[in-house]
């Protein structure tokens, strides 16, 4: 468990991150909390000659809120959102997932940024700022790009991102209605066997909005648009959670892992979902 | 020295000893983060080795090229089979008659398997190293199935194939195939069959016992150091036989013993996982006598996970008969044994499955048949008794299980089955039909108990409901009441019958008492964990009447403990507990002829009382073991040698058998196969409670574990071999999170042959928890026509069981 040997980068902007992507190309890696990209570094799957430590590297901190919008700094860990009361009262499902996300050790040091930018389909922020309908802000040699969560995943570690480009903030509307995060896992620290982030908007006893995203049924998050329609202008009867759920399935594309078969996967995937509608709904 | 605690009742508190939950004087240093482990010793000049493992299951080496791993800096060598075979260290004995591959010698067996050796000056070179180490390897076909390796015309051993095509009998006896390593029987075949063919009523079930590991926190390493000049080897290491390890590591090396000192320090764990030799150790020593410098060789997770001493891997057989009134009439049990490329089970010599024969369980059962058929396969080698004596987590898996499908032919209560068929109290010492002879036991005393605790009727009527309301579509949770009752056999043991490479399993204490009346006392044991440093402590307290908080226990160094066969299948406190209470007797005998001289009476007219000698008839006159101790060294006495100190061997004349009653209360999640396991009573009898506290950490940890191995714990292995379960993200080790609260009871019954009357615990937890948890789960199902799933019962296989019964529809 000793990773190949590598220079260690750490430098105090992002002006000298990005000429050091620029300097050795593929050869460089950004690394935020560490705890996707050691690893595999430690299992020699992943050779990075250049790592390049961001935790120096000024205005990647901190959430800033604005009236329609919040901005997650790259480096705002997992317990900086757990611990953050105006982030969990404006957007309570952030911190209802981040709870759900490993260890507390571990989300000492996991972060935003590294979390979405991996591609890791095990990862749940993804899915999360998918439903959310998240903006990645990218900062790279030709200047600041923004691009949707919805549009950033292409495959298993495959992303949106150019090489030399830094994940640098993730902003996202401020949610409305109700929401809820529901994950199953085997234990403490295991990623989703399934689970739904999911937010409604509820006028009257009629649903006018939902946005449905689902984690670690395909090689990339699955934001479902047709599942958050099949709810739009219902009352979530049994009926329209039952097309939300058919949707949703119609969506996702889960593999055999230690988790379980595939059909284990896709009932647990409609259980799950059909559970996070419910308490969704319920805080609508 | 004037004792200043007079009151009788406050002289037996100050010692702690006996029944005192004492504090863990271990804890100090853990705690703190100031213990001493393997990875925790530095020593000057100090290099590293570390594996070249195989990435296939099976495979001949064709040739292996390490040219390139010696450029890396700080590479120094690079030892092969080739290497070694000049000193006969290519292969070694292992524990269970067998030998085994310390590197590869013309093939590999199992994915992870020692390939070559590489030593450098720092880890990262090392593993630099191990990177540049080209092996070509010819892939070969891949048996992981033992039904499919006793049929294969594949052979895994060459080397266990006579050149004319026969078979040499094994370490066991003949074997019937190529990839065959023994066949072990016990009880009367023909009888058993006769019985069981003729019964009223037969339930039969086959069950697979999955593959795990102990998974101890702290991985198997050493460190080995060659001193040239003076010849003495010093090994430090996670050994749970430091001893056994010392004669093994002469008797291999050719290395006099008296030249060779083994030390194990603190270890973190060992749950049967350190009790082996493995190839580490060997390369080690090896690397140190060729380099004149000290080397240190550690595992990773997944060397430890992948490659030393898995656990279990049973495919059980059973047939069970009764009465129609529930009364067992005979067991029948075939093991097909998967043991993996090497047979280094860790088992005494004569029971090649250990004592899976105690699977007669808890019950009278006049008539029982075991046949036990090892194999080997391409996985890694092991077997070792994961926190349990050997094999016994099996046995009684086996027949927990088996009493529960019985219950279901029977269409009977399993805790009324149970009822009808324990050995009564009256029948002990009760000789089962498998040959063990059952020490003590009280079954229907703490059965009784364990099932009011937990309002056994009032928790079935709660089912019942649960069960209507589930079939009315009001819930689609279902309710499991897990029963366990389980007999270990612990202690190993009699030399008569139980030795290990020839090593009787005796167990040793020396005590030295110091003039100011403190002492020491060395053991060959090792705790892991366990408290020795305490509980010894305070058996000796009682003994001779100093206190606990006076006496150093000291374990684990060959050079100044007495020999001994070190700790696992909890034989520590009934075999070396029972030499250090024997000890203590010796001390407490001098200690009389010296008080008598004091007090001017015969020996005959004083006698001991907790903390001194009191002349009978006059408790104002005493002399306290502590005035008594200096004497000892103070006074010329006639006809007595000065000192006081003591030495026991301890050859237990049995096995100790402590049992317990276990119930287990889930909730089970039908749509996602998610458990909840809201109550778990563990009701223990480990005879004479030594500290209460300790034995509650012990029963807490090893329910733990036990939770681990039911509900998802495993080594998995796809068809080529694969180890798919190499991480703790894919191994299920618990955390605090995952573990229910436990509520732990006891009823006392001393074993009648141990000095103390102790029989054990650290090992019953798990033994008797597995069953209960697999049990809940099986029960929650029984009411929709489940009989048998294997474990472990994680989410997708529960999921899995719900869906063949239809619970989806």
């Amino acid at each position: 468990m000793i990773p190949a040997a590598f220079e260690y980068h750490r430098p105090k902007d992002l002006d000298g991150v990005l000429s050091l992507l620029t300097e050795h190309g593929d050869e460089a890696r950004v690394m935020a909390g560490g705890h996707s990209l050691i690893p595999m570094m430690k299992l020699r799957m992943a050779d990075v000659p250049h790592l390049i430590d961001l935790q120096d590297v000024a205005g990647l901190t901190g959430i800033s809120h604005s009236d329609n919008t919040i901005r997650l700094g790259a480096m705002v860990t997992q317990h900086d959102i757990i611990g953050d009361a105006k982030l969990a009262e404006r957007a309570p499902i952030l911190r209802e997932a981040a709870l759900q996300i490993a260890d507390p050790q571990v989300r000492y040091m996991g972060t935003v940024g590294g979390n979405v930018a991996n591609g890791d389909p095990g990862n749940d922020m993804p899915g999360l700022m998918q439903c959310l309908d998240a903006v990645f802000t990218l900062v790279g040699p030709e200047g600041t790009r923004d691009v949707p969560a919805r549009d950033f995943y292409e495959a298993a570690y495959m992303t949106a991102r150019e090489d030399d480009e830094v994940l640098t903030a993730v902003t996202i509307p401020v949610p409305r209605g109700g929401y809820a995060y529901e994950k199953q896992k085997r234990k403490i620290g295991d990623y989703a066997t399934a689970a739904a982030a999911v937010q409604i908007v509820k006028d009257g006893g009629t649903c006018t909005a939902a946005s449905i995203a689902m984690t670690n049924l395909s090689d990339t998050p699955v934001y479902s648009d047709a599942a958050g329609a099949a709810l739009i202008g219902t009352s979530l009867d049994d009926a329209a959670r039952a097309a939300a759920v058919a949707a949703m399935l119609g969506d996702i594309d889960p593999t055999e892992d230690n988790r379980g078969p595939v059909a284990f996967k896709i009932h647990v995937a409609g259980v799950i979902l059909n559970r996070a509608i419910e308490r969704a709904w319920a805080r609508a | 020295m004037k004792d200043d605690v007079e009151n009788r009742e406050d002289r037996v508190a100050n010692l702690k000893g006996l029944g005192c939950s004492r504090k863990r004087v271990e804890d100090a240093r853990f705690t703190q983060g100031k213990g001493n482990y393997v990875d925790d010793i530095k020593l000057d000049g100090m290099i590293f080795g570390d594996f070249v493992r195989s990435p296939y299951a099976h495979a001949r080496i064709k040739s292996i090229d390490a040219s390139a791993a010696l450029e890396v800096p700080g590479v120094l060598a690079v030892l092969t089979a080739k290497d070694l075979e000049p000193l006969g260290l290519h292969w070694m004995p292992t524990l269970a008659g067998d030998k085994q591959m310390v590197l590869a010698d013309g093939k590999v067996l199992f994915q992870g398997q020692e390939v070559a050796f590489v030593v450098a000056e720092d880890r990262y070179a090392a593993a630099d190293g191990i990177e540049l180490v080209e092996v070509d390897y010819e892939e070969l076909p891949v048996i992981v199935d033992p039904f499919e390796a006793l049929k294969s015309d594949v052979v895994l051993r060459e080397d266990l194939v006579a050149e004319d095509g026969s078979l040499p009998d094994g370490a066991h006896g003949p074997r019937k195939h190529a990839n065959h390593i023994f066949t072990w029987e016990a009880g009367d075949k023909d009888p058993t069959e006769e019985v069981i063919a003729n019964a009223e009523v037969v339930a039969e079930e086959s069950m697979y016992y999955h593959r795990t590991h102990p998974c101890p926190l702290e991985t198997c390493g050493c460190v080995a150091s060659m001193d040239k000049v003076n010849g003495k080897l010093t090994l430090w290491g996670t050994f749970q036989a430091p001893h056994a390890i010392r004669t093994v590591v002469s008797l291999i090396s050719g290395i006099e013993e008296h030249n060779i000192r083994v030390i194990s320090p603190d270890i973190g764990g060992g749950f049967g996982n350190k009790v082996g030799a493995y190839p580490g150790y060997v390369c080690s020593v090896v690397a140190s006598i060729v380099t004149g410098k000290p080397v240190k060789w550690i595992e990773d997770r997944m060397d430890n996970l992948m490659t030393t001493a898995f656990a279990r891997d049973y495919w059980m057989t059973g047939k069970i008969s009764a009465t129609k009134e529930g009364k067992i009439t005979g067991l029948h049990c075939h093991v097909t044994a998967d043991h993996g490329g090497f047979d280094a089970c860790a088992d005494p010599t004569k029971f090649p499955a250990g004592f899976m024969n105690i699977c007669t369980g808890s019950y009278d059962i006049p008539t029982a048949y075991l046949a036990v058929d090892g194999v080997y396969t391409n996985k890694a080698p092991g077997g070792v008794s994961y926190r349990c004596s050997f094999r016994v987590t099996e046995a009684v898996y086996f027949i927990e299980r088996m009493i529960e499908v019985l219950a279901i032919e029977l269409n009977m209560d399993a805790a009324e089955l149970r009822r009808v068929n324990f050995i009564r109290k009256e029948q002990f010492p009760y000789t089962a039909a498998l040959g063990w002879e059952y020490d003590s036991g009280d079954y229907h005393t703490a059965w009784e108990k364990a099932l009011k605790a937990v309002d056994y009727e009032g928790l079935r009527a709660e089912q019942a409901q649960r069960i209507a309301d589930f079939k009315a579509g009001k819930t689609r949770s279902l309710m499991g009441i897990g029963l366990s009752f389980f007999t270990e056999i612990v202690g190993a043991g009699p030399v008569k019958n139980c030795d290990i490479l020839g090593l009787g399993m005796f167990d040793s204490c020396e005590i030295r008492i110091h003039p100011t009346g403190s002492a020491i006392a060395r053991l060959g044991t090792i705790s892991q964990g366990q408290g020795h440093a305490t509980t010894f402590a305070q058996i000796l307290a009682s003994e001779i009447g100093l206190p606990a908080d006076s006496i150093t226990i000291e374990e684990g160094d060959t050079d100044t403990a007495p020999y001994g066969l070190g700790t696992y299948g909890s034989r520590s406190t009934p075999v070396a507990g029972a030499a250090t209470a024997m000890a203590g007797r010796k001390i407490r005998a001098k200690a009389q002829m010296i008080a008598a001289y004091l007090l001017e009476v015969h020996d005959n007219d004083v006698e001991f009382d907790v903390d001194r000698f009191v002349v009978k008839g006059a408790p104002e006159r005493f002399k306290t073991m502590k005035e008594i101790a200096f004497a000892a060294y103070n006074q010329a006495i006639p006809g007595i040698e000065p000192g006081l100190e003591a030495v026991s061997y301890y050859d237990p004349p049995n096995m100790t058998y402590p049992f317990g009653a276990y119930v287990c209360v889930m909730d089970i999640d039908v749509d996602t196969g998610v458990t909840d396991i809201r109550r778990f009573y563990a009701l223990d009898d480990c005879g004479t409670r030594i500290n209460p506290m300790i034995i509650e950490g012990q029963v807490h940890g090893g329910l733990t574990e036990a939770l681990a191995v039911a509900m998802g714990q495993e080594i998995a292995y796809d068809d080529m071999g694969n180890v798919k379960t190499g991480t703790l993200m894919d191994f299920f080790l618990p955390t605090a999170w995952e573990v229910p609260n436990y509520e732990t009871d006891y009823t006392v019954t001393p074993s009648p042959h141990h000095p103390i009357g102790a029989k054990g615990v650290g090992e019953s937890p798990h033994v008797g928890g597995v069953p209960a948890f697999s049990n809940a789960v099986h029960d929650a199902f029984r009411a929709f026509g489940l009989r048998h799933t294997n474990m472990p019962h994680d989410h997708w296989r529960i999921w899995r069981t719900a869906h063949e019964l239809g619970l989806h529809a």
